[in-house]
C-alpha cells in the first residue's frame, strides 16, 4: 500500500500545475499517457534494461553478423574437427568455442544463427498480432453471430496442437525457408491473440467515451481504430511480447526435429540436433547454441514480464 | 447445471468437426502419393494402384473422404494405416504409454508447482520468492529438448541414477526423469500462476475477515486463500493435460518412449494419413473434454459460480 501512494503522488503533482499554468507550460508538463507512463516506469527497471540490451545485441547479430566475426559460418575445415577442444582465450576468433562435426566454427554459427531466430520471432509475432487482433476486434465489436462464428472458428484452430499442426503444414513444403516456418506458426498461432483482443474490446466497448463518440456520429472505423484500439491494445502487446520468445523456441524445436529450417539456413535448432549425437565427446557443441537460444528466449520473456508490469494498472 | 453441460456439449460439436476437418484437409491435401510410395522403386501395377486407392477411399473427392471417415469414426473404426495395421491397434499400443507419462508429469506439476507457487506467493519478496521466480524463469527459457539432453547427460550418463532411455514404460521409476522433463515448462507456469493468484487474493476482503475472526492459519490458507486462488491454475492445468498428451513429441524422442508423440512424429514424416488424422482426432476430443471438466470444476472450487 505505501508504495502505491508514493507512485501515484508524482503524477498528481504533475497534473495540477499543468491545469493552472499557461498553455505553453501546460504543454511542457502535460500529464503522461499510459504508454509514456509505462515507458518512464520501464526505464527504471533493471530487468527491462538487461533484456533490452540483450535484444539490441541480438538484433545487431541478425542485421550485421560480420561485425562480430570474420569467419564464414558455412566454411567447414575437417582439420578442425569437433574433437579439437575450444580455445576459450581466443576471443571472437573462429576457435573460441570450438568447431562442430564438420569443422565449422561454433562461435560464427552462434552469431549467424541469430538471424533466423529473430526474423521468425518478430514476423510471427507481427503476423499473429495483426491477424488475431483484427479478428478479435471484429468479434468483440460486432458481437452476435459474427462473434459466434469467429469464436467457434478460433476454438477449432485452438484445438489443434501447435507443434503437431506445424509439423503437418511444414511437411507439405519441399524446401523450407524461414518464411515457411513463419507461415505455419502464424496460421496456427493467431488464436491466442484473438481471444485476448476480443475480451479486451468487449470491456472497452462499454466505456462512456465510446458511447460519446457514437453519439457524436463517429463512423465504425473511427470508433474501432481511434477510440477502442488504443485502449484495448495493452493486454495484446503484453501477450505478444511474451509469446515472441515462445515462437523462437518453437522454431528451434521444429528445426531440431528436422522439420523446420534446413541447411544452408543457419539455425540454433539444427546445430543442437547435430550436436546431440556427439554429446559425450563434445558437450560444448551442444552447450553454446543451446545457451544462446536460452538467453534469447529469456531476454524476450523478461521483456514481456517488464512490459506487463508497466502496462498493467492493477499492479501499480 | 444439466442445462449448462448440454449447451457446452452442443458447442463442442462444431468445434470437433471443424478441428478434425482442418487436420484432415491439411494431411490429405499434402503433395506426395502414399500409394505410389508403397511400391518403392518397383513400377506400380495400375490395376493394383486403383484397387488400393479404392480400398483407402482415395479415389473419392476430399469432402466425400472426410464424410466417410467421420462415419467410420462413429462406428469406432479409425481405418487402417498404409502399412495395413488398424489405426485403433496402433493407438491402443501408444496411448497407455503416453497416459502414464502424462500422469507422471501432471503429478509433478501439481505436487511441485503448486507448493512452490504457494510459498512464493505467501512470502512475497523473500529469498524463497526470488529463488522461485529466478528458477522458473530459467526453466521457461530453456527449450525442452535442451533440458532433456542436459537431464539425460547428468542423471543417466554421469550419475547413473536412472536408465538413459525408457526400456519398459510400465516401470514408473523409469518414467520419473522423462516425466519431470515433460512437466518442467508447465510446472514453472503453474508456480508463477499460483504465486500471482495468491498475491492478488491475499489482499481480498474475505482474507481480512478470516484473519479478524481469529481463524487458525492453516484454515485461512487452505479453505479461503487456496480455494479462491486455484481457479486460474485449474484452467491452465486442464488445457495442459491435453497438451501433455500430444506435445510429448520431443520428450518421447529423447527418452525413446513408444508413445503417441513418437508414433505421430513418424506417421507425419511417412505421410501416414490415417494414423495422423486418427490420433489428432482423439487428441482434439481429449482437449475438448478437458476444457469442459475444467469449467465444471469452477463450480466445485468456487460455490459463487453457479451454472443455471
Amino acid at each position: 500500500m505505501p508504495d502505491m501512494i508514493e507512485k501515484t503522488a508524482p503524477a498528481g503533482e504533475n497534473a495540477i500545475p499543468a491545469q493552472r499554468g499557461t498553455a505553453a507550460e501546460a504543454k511542457a508538463e502535460k500529464p503522461r499517457s499510459l504508454g509514456l507512463d509505462a515507458w518512464h516506469d520501464l526505464r527504471k527497471r533493471p530487468v527491462f534494461v538487461i533484456s533490452a540490451v540483450l535484444i539490441v545485441l541480438l538484433v545487431l547479430f541478425a542485421i550485421a553478423p560480420s561485425l562480430f566475426t570474420s569467419v564464414d559460418p558455412r566454411a567447414g575445415d575437417l582439420r578442425n574437427h569437433y574433437l579439437t577442444k575450444p580455445n576459450y582465450l581466443h576471443f571472437f576468433q573462429g576457435d573460441w568455442f570450438g568447431y562442430d562435426g564438420q569443422g565449422r566454427s561454433i562461435y560464427a554459427r552462434m552469431i549467424y544463427g541469430a538471424r533466423a531466430s529473430v526474423v521468425v520471432g518478430i514476423c510471427v509475432t507481427a503476423g499473429v498480432t495483426v491477424l488475431g487482433g483484427l479478428l478479435g476486434m471484429i468479434a468483440g465489436y460486432y458481437g452476435g453471430w459474427v462473434d459466434t462464428i469467429v469464436s467457434r472458428f478460433t476454438d477449432m484452430v485452438f484445438g489443434i496442437p501447435l507443434l503437431l499442426g506445424a509439423l503437418v503444414i511444414l511437411n507439405a513444403f519441399q524446401v523450407r525457408t524461414v518464411w515457411s516456418v513463419v507461415f505455419a506458426l502464424v496460421v496456427l498461432g493467431w488464436t491466442q491473440m484473438t481471444r485476448v483482443m476480443r475480451g479486451s474490446v468487449i470491456t472497452v466497448k462499454q466505456s462512456d467515451y465510446v458511447t460519446a463518440a457514437k453519439a457524436l456520429g463517429a463512423g465504425t472505423g473511427r470508433i474501432m481504430f481511434k477510440h477502442i484500439l488504443p485502449n484495448a491494445i495493452a493486454p495484446v502487446i503484453v501477450v505478444a511480447t511474451i509469446a515472441l520468445g515462445g515462437y523462437i523456441a518453437t522454431e528451434a524445436t521444429l528445426s531440431f526435429l528436422g522439420i523446420g529450417l534446413q541447411d544452408p539456413t543457419i539455425s540454433w535448432g539444427i546445430d543442437i540436433n547435430s550436436a546431440q549425437k556427439v554429446i559425450r565427446q563434445a558437450p560444448f557443441a551442444l552447450f553454446f547454441p543451446a545457451g544462446m537460444l536460452s538467453v534469447t528466449v529469456l531476454a524476450f520473456i523478461m521483456l514481456g514480464d517488464a512490459v506487463r508490469d508497466a502496462l498493467d494498472p492493477k499492479l501499480r | 447445471m444439466g442445462h449448462y453441460v448440454l449447451r457446452r456439449v452442443l458447442q463442442m460439436i462444431p468445434v470437433f468437426f471443424g478441428a478434425t476437418l482442418l487436420i484432415f484437409l491439411m494431411v490429405y491435401s499434402l503433395p506426395g502419393d502414399p500409394i505410389a510410395a508403397m511400391f518403392g522403386d518397383k513400377a506400380a501395377d495400375p490395376a493394383q494402384v486403383a484397387s488400393l486407392r479404392h480400398k483407402y477411399y482415395l479415389d473419392q473427392p476430399l469432402w466425400k473422404q472426410y464424410l466417410h471417415y467421420m462415419n467410420n469414426i462413429f462406428h469406432l473404426d479409425f481405418g487402417t494405416s498404409f502399412t495395413g495395421r488398424p489405426v485403433s491397434e496402433i493407438m491402443a499400443d501408444a496411448f497407455p504409454v503416453t497416459i502414464r507419462l502424462a500422469l507422471v508429469a501432471f503429478f509433478f506439476e501439481i505436487f511441485i508447482g503448486l507448493p512452490l507457487g504457494l510459498i512464493a506467493g505467501l512470502y512475497r519478496g523473500s529469498i524463497a520468492d526470488t529463488l522461485v521466480l529466478v528458477l522458473t524463469l530459467i526453466v521457461i527459457s530453456i527449450p525442452v529438448f535442451v533440458l532433456g539432453y542436459i537431464a539425460q547427460t547428468i542423471f543417466a550418463i554421469n550419475l547413473g541414477w536412472v536408465t538413459a532411455t525408457v526400456q519398459d514404460s510400465k516401470d514408473i521409476t523409469q518414467l520419473i526423469l522423462p516425466g519431470l522433463v515433460l512437466a518442467s515448462l508447465s510446472l514453472a507456469y503453474v508456480a508463477r500462476l499460483t504465486r500471482t493468484s495468491i498475491g492478488e487474493n491475499l489482499r481480498a476482503d474475505y482474507m481480512r475477515t478470516a484473519v479478524a475472526k481469529g481463524l487458525p492459519r492453516h484454515t485461512i490458507i487452505g479453505r479461503h486463500l487456496l480455494r479462491n486462488s486455484l481457479i486460474p491454475v485449474v484452467t491452465f492445468l486442464g488445457t495442459d493435460l491435453g497438451a501433455l498428451m500430444g506435445g510429448a513429441i520431443v520428450t518421447e524422442g529423447i527418452f525413446n518412449i513408444a508413445g503417441v508423440g513418437n508414433v505421430l512424429y513418424k506417421a507425419i514424416n511417412q505421410k501416414e494419413g490415417p494414423t495422423v488424422v486418427g490420433i489428432v482426432t482423439v487428441l482434439v476430443l481429449v482437449y475438448l473434454v478437458a476444457s469442459l471438466v475444467v469449467d465444471l470444476l469452477y463450480a466445485v472450487l468456487d460455490p459463487r459460480i453457479r451454472y443455471a
